[in-house]
């Protein structure tokens, strides 16, 4: 059996009936690692040793009888803007080259505690900014499904990872889509969960108000597995919510009779790809011949939510990026003051997609500008959050695309900011107004290239997602498929 | 409206970025492409609608008033560029 192309619960369940020890599985993908990451670059930074330490502990509590929980042991990923104690944490910037972090993020409490095997931190665009993973101040992810294509962005590195059976289950961060679309390009499970229900304490900031960490996976279930042991209230993040956490495994059932679709109009633009709307549409068609109802219904304000995420997004990048000034943490380039110490810093170790979006949300918020721009975008974010509640009103969940494309090839629109931006049209209004989303295969392309369909549902009504998204990959193979180097 | 050089010059100082000469015209063009996307926001009649900054309706968010240890100074330092005696060291800003 190949463990890298297996799902975290099988390898879970091998290592709960003792078919294998956690140390064998963890020398098994580190070798895979060290044979394969040269194609895809998934990895900025390889934790082996700390892996295989875990892993050690992890077979002697085995030994000893201790039950284990469901990553424990399970050789994973996790995306280079989540702080890890003790090893780099670079966001892909050179700014952070060096940056060792003195704290571990929440998540990464919750996943030690498990005692979960962490393989390495994962590259993205820089400090999460883009959608391809070729803004990543290092080098450029690879698609595992064809190295000349991105895997997406900006969690590429943790998506290409779990393609390519680099990682058996990875964490990414969500802020205009960086979960999603990623998981969308690379055939995979990505799941932005509702803003505030996973901690983010510890998460290097892009959006503070969108930003949403998430796991991305081989599957539903495992999706649904992470997710429990992720979710819940930490009061180190003053924008978490106080609210129990449902075991969501429990949602892990094929049923979706009765359920109301909406499919939103606005989501299927023109000029979309024809294989994606077409993938997209049979899967609404699937789940209707389960037993859904499907209902056309109109998000109108989703026509300004690109426009409006691109101006609220840098101005509160401006904001959080104003700490990289050479002085406490971080890179340093000498000036003959302070100021031209923190220009020279900045001007020589930001990238240019990192400048362009803080010279941008300086101008949205800058006098005589700000009622212009950034005030008027979040009025429009008000906008677009009341069509969904209206929208909710009349269906339980909605069907989307992903991305108006399958993966594009690498260098090909990077020089066009713009088209870059306009790729985020189908993932960035949910970060907007807050809602949760997950992203699962539904098709391929006639170039072999795989089709991501969105389910989003009400704020805290992840339940409703997973027992959809479970309902519908339960009636195809599209997650069985492999895409890996060998 | 287009943006001028002297804008984009402003907007660097406030940015604490310099822009150099041979990339002041791509500056100002992509500038330029952006802000008229985005003016596509103007159409939208937002007459007597809030400002949504936070999607969640959290207000006042406090803890109790504990003392707990902070980072010590050892960690706190162990990333700056430039340290001395304890202390974060940085060009002289009083003359």
């Amino acid at each position: 059996m190949d463990l890298y192309k297996q799902p975290a619960h099988v390898l879970h369940d091998m290592l709960e009936n003792k078919e294998i020890t956690a140390v064998e599985m963890t020398k098994n993908f580190i070798a895979r690692i060290n044979s394969f990451d040269n194609k895809i670059g998934a990895y900025i930074t390889k934790m082996s040793d700390t892996a295989l330490k875990t892993a050690e502990t992890v077979d002697a509590d085995i030994a000893n009888g201790k039950k284990i929980n469901f990553l424990t042991g399970l050789p994973g990923a996790v995306k280079d803007n989540i702080c890890t104690l003790g090893t780099k944490t670079t966001c892909a910037s050179e700014m952070l080259k060096n940056f060792v972090p003195p704290y571990n993020a929440s998540v990464m409490e919750k996943l030690n505690k498990e005692k979960a095997i962490i393989l390495g931190k994962t590259n993205m665009d820089e400090f999460a900014m883009g959608g391809s993973t070729e803004n990543s101040a290092f080098f450029t992810t690879h698609n595992p499904w064809n190295t000349e294509y991105v895997p997406g962005g900006s969690s590429g590195g943790s998506a290409a990872a779990v393609a390519s059976g680099l990682a058996a289950w990875a964490l990414g961060s969500d802020t205009g889509g960086s979960i999603r679309q990623p998981a969308s390009f690379c055939g995979i499970v990505g799941m932005k969960p509702t803003y505030g229900r996973v901690s983010r304490y510890g998460l290097i900031a892009y959006a503070s108000s969108l930003d949403q960490i998430g796991p991305l996976t081989r599957d539903v279930t495992d999706c649904a597995n992470i997710l429990n042991i992720i979710s819940g209230y930490d009061e180190k993040d003053s924008t978490s919510i106080k609210k129990d956490i449902p075991d969501y495994t429990k949602s892990l059932v094929q049923n979706v009779k009765g359920l109301k679709i909406g499919i939103p109009k606005e989501f299927f633009i023109e000029g979309m790809n024809k294989e994606v709307y077409t993938a997209v549409k049979k899967a609404v068609s699937d789940l209707e011949a389960m037993g859904a109802e499907v209902r056309n219904i109109s998000l109108p304000h989703t026509k300004y939510a690109i426009a409006a995420y691109y101006l609220i997004a840098p101005a509160e990048a401006t904001t959080n990026l104003s700490r990289y000034d050479g002085v406490s943490y971080g890179a340093r380039v000498p000036g003959e003051d302070i100021v031209a110490m923190m220009t020279n810093t900045r001007t020589a170790k930001f990238g240019d997609e990192v400048k362009r979006r803080i010279m941008i949300g300086n101008y949205a918020l800058s006098a005589g500008y700000y009622d212009a721009y950034y005030l008027k975008a979040l009025k429009i974010r008000t906008l677009v959050k009341e069509d969904y509640d209206k929208a909710f009103e009349k269906v339980d969940i909605i069907v989307a695309p992903n991305a108006p494309t399958p993966a594009y090839k690498i260098g090909s629109i990077i020089n066009d900011p713009l088209q870059m931006y306009l790729q985020d049209i189908c993932t960035v209004p949910l970060n907007l107004a807050g809602l949760p989303g997950i992203s699962l295969p539904c098709g391929f392309s006639r170039d072999g290239l795989p089709i991501g369909m969105q389910i989003i549902g009400k704020p805290l009504d992840e339940e409703t997602i997973i027992k959809t998204a479970y309902t519908y990959e339960q009636s195809n193979d599209f997650h069985k498929k492999f895409s890996g180097v060998e | 409206m287009k943006v001028t050089e002297k804008d984009v010059e402003n907007v660097a100082v406030l940015s604490r970025l310099s822009v150099s000469a041979d990339k002041m015209d791509k500056y100002i063009n992509d500038l330029n492409n952006f802000l008229e996307y985005v003016d596509v926001i103007q159409k939208a009649d937002t007459e007597n609608v809030k400002p949504t900054a936070h999607v969640l309706p959290l207000q006042n968010v406090f803890r109790d008033d504990i003392v707990k240890p902070s980072l010590d100074r050892e960690a706190a330092l162990s990333n700056a560029p430039e340290k001395e005696d304890g202390y974060f060291k940085v060009p002289r800003i009083i003359e």
